[in-house]
């Protein structure tokens, strides 16, 4: 969009002779800003391709982690991230038409594409909190550790825990009583402390009980980690059936500590590697908090369009500038998808 | 204080209605276009399985996809099409040599960095 050839003064050729790139130096340095920081995302994603291909089959995939959707449960493949991803191009579509309004000096269509790309943004920093708290939370199986030291993720459907029959009666508890809360919270602690012994739970006040549980259904056990019997080569890595159902609840209920891990932490996780949940939090964390300055830019640049500041100046330059920033969040969400959970 | 941002370059964009018509048809293109590729990505991820015997050409396409949107959004949303060739350089030129010498040193050395993991676990 060159094509000025009036005569510019000295403080817009920025004190020289001529235009560099016939831009104003705002614009150029806010480019100049996002090769840094996306030479920071590229060395970010470089060292995870480099971490995962060091570890090869252990390095958990996509779309056996990211299976779930909100108030549905499993079995969704990517498609949640699907839909985060949609909501955030969808936010810098609004972005541009934004952008757009700026270049026509109308201030309402700036304000309305400006409040939409900030409820987007808000949707987007909503979903990546979603998504954490599913990562750390976990699943209902955990990974688990296989009497021959193998180690293997679980799908399928849990079945539903009824209730504890104290057998032996504790500080707390007495013999015959049946305890109907807190239960997953309660078994999943004492599985991974190894209080769970033959299908006895020990609880907190030394009190042993009997676990009444409904059936699990389609069991699978995918093999991550080659022992001694189970291997993790791609012919044999997964068991289904009785024998996985044998196989996990003969791990389980060994008695051993540390043989199921539920959910993620940065020391340990259930999906893969201790780098994996590592290199979640920190780059889907960067992404996440770019993101949310982000929007909290765009909400200032938002009162200032309200404010009529631009109208006055007679340009919008300062809504491309948040634009720019906005699409570039985008454009490094593309590669986190692509790198993180597709491939 | 003096303004930096001079009003020539940044009136040098502004347009008509009928010019913005035609860029708001462009813009909802290229929106299509991003979420129909998005879909295939996701489609792809999630009913061909990493253990297929294709899933090395699927990698592939993720890539060539995730290349393509992102020219999308960097020369149409990000306006960089639109500005001057030398502008275009100055930001592409830097990023990609950089980039490009970050994954040859990656992979360049991750065969000596195999062998001392592997000595030392």
């Amino acid at each position: 969009m060159a094509g000025h050839s009036a005569a510019l003064d000295s403080k817009t050729l920025w004190g020289g002779k001529i235009s560099p790139f016939s831009t104003s130096y705002g614009k150029l340095m806010m480019w100049f800003f996002l090769v840094s920081d996306a030479l920071s995302f590229g060395g970010l994603l470089i060292s995870y391709g480099f971490t995962r291909h060091d570890c090869l089959e252990a390095w958990p995939i996509g779309e056996e982690t990211f299976n779930s959707m909100p108030f549905l449960g499993h079995g969704f493949p990517l498609l949640y991230v699907a839909l985060m991803t949609f909501i955030l191009i969808i936010s810098s579509v609004t972005m541009v038409l934004a952008v757009e309004a700026g270049h026509r000096m109308d201030r309402k269509g700036v304000t309305n594409w400006m409040i939409a790309t900030i409820i987007g943004g808000f949707f987007f920093v909503g979903s990546q909190g979603w998504e954490w708290y599913h990562f750390i939370h976990g699943s209902e199986f955990g990974k688990i550790e296989l009497a021959d030291g193998s180690v293997a993720i679980v799908k399928g459907h849990f079945g539903e825990i009824k209730n504890f029959t104290v057998t032996t009666p504790g500080n707390h508890h007495k013999e015959g009583d049946v305890i109907k809360e807190d239960l997953m919270h309660t078994f999943q602690h004492a599985a991974a402390a190894g209080h769970i012994n033959n299908g006895i739970i020990t609880l907190h006040d030394g009190s042993k009980a009997s676990i009444t549980k409904e059936k699990d259904h389609e069991l699978t056990l995918i093999v991550k980690k080659s022992g001694r019997v189970n291997k993790a080569s791609k012919a044999k890595r997964k068991i289904t059936g009785v024998k996985a159902e044998k196989l996990y609840y003969e791990a389980l209920y060994s008695g051993e500590a540390n043989r199921v891990i539920y959910g993620a932490n940065l020391k340990q996780n259930e999906y893969g590697p201790q780098q994996y949940a590592q290199f979640f939090f920190f780059i889907t964390g960067f992404h996440g908090f770019h993101v949310f300055s982000g929007v909290i830019i765009n909400i200032i640049i938002c009162l200032g369009v309200v404010a009529g500041t631009y109208q006055k100046r007679g340009h919008y330059e300062m809504v491309e500038k948040t634009g720019l920033y906005w699409h570039f969040v985008d454009l490094v969400w593309v590669f986190v998808f692509t790198f993180f959970y597709l491939i | 204080m003096e303004r930096d941002d001079l009003i020539e370059y940044s009136l040098d964009t502004h347009h008509n209605e009928i010019k913005g018509k035609e860029i708001r048809k462009k813009i909802y293109k290229v929106t299509i276009l991003l979420t129909l590729v998005t879909g295939i990505e996701v489609f792809l991820g999630a009913v061909i399985k990493q253990d297929a015997s294709i899933w090395p050409l699927i990698k592939w396409t993720f890539l060539v996809l995730t290349l393509l949107k992102a020219g999308y959004i960097v020369m149409v949303f990000m306006h960089l099409g639109d500005e001057r060739k030398w502008l275009r350089y100055v930001i592409l030129v830097p990023y990609f040599i950089f980039i490009l010498y970050l994954i040859f040193i990656a992979l360049w050395e991750a065969t000596a960095i195999k062998s001392v993991l592997t000595y030392f676990s």
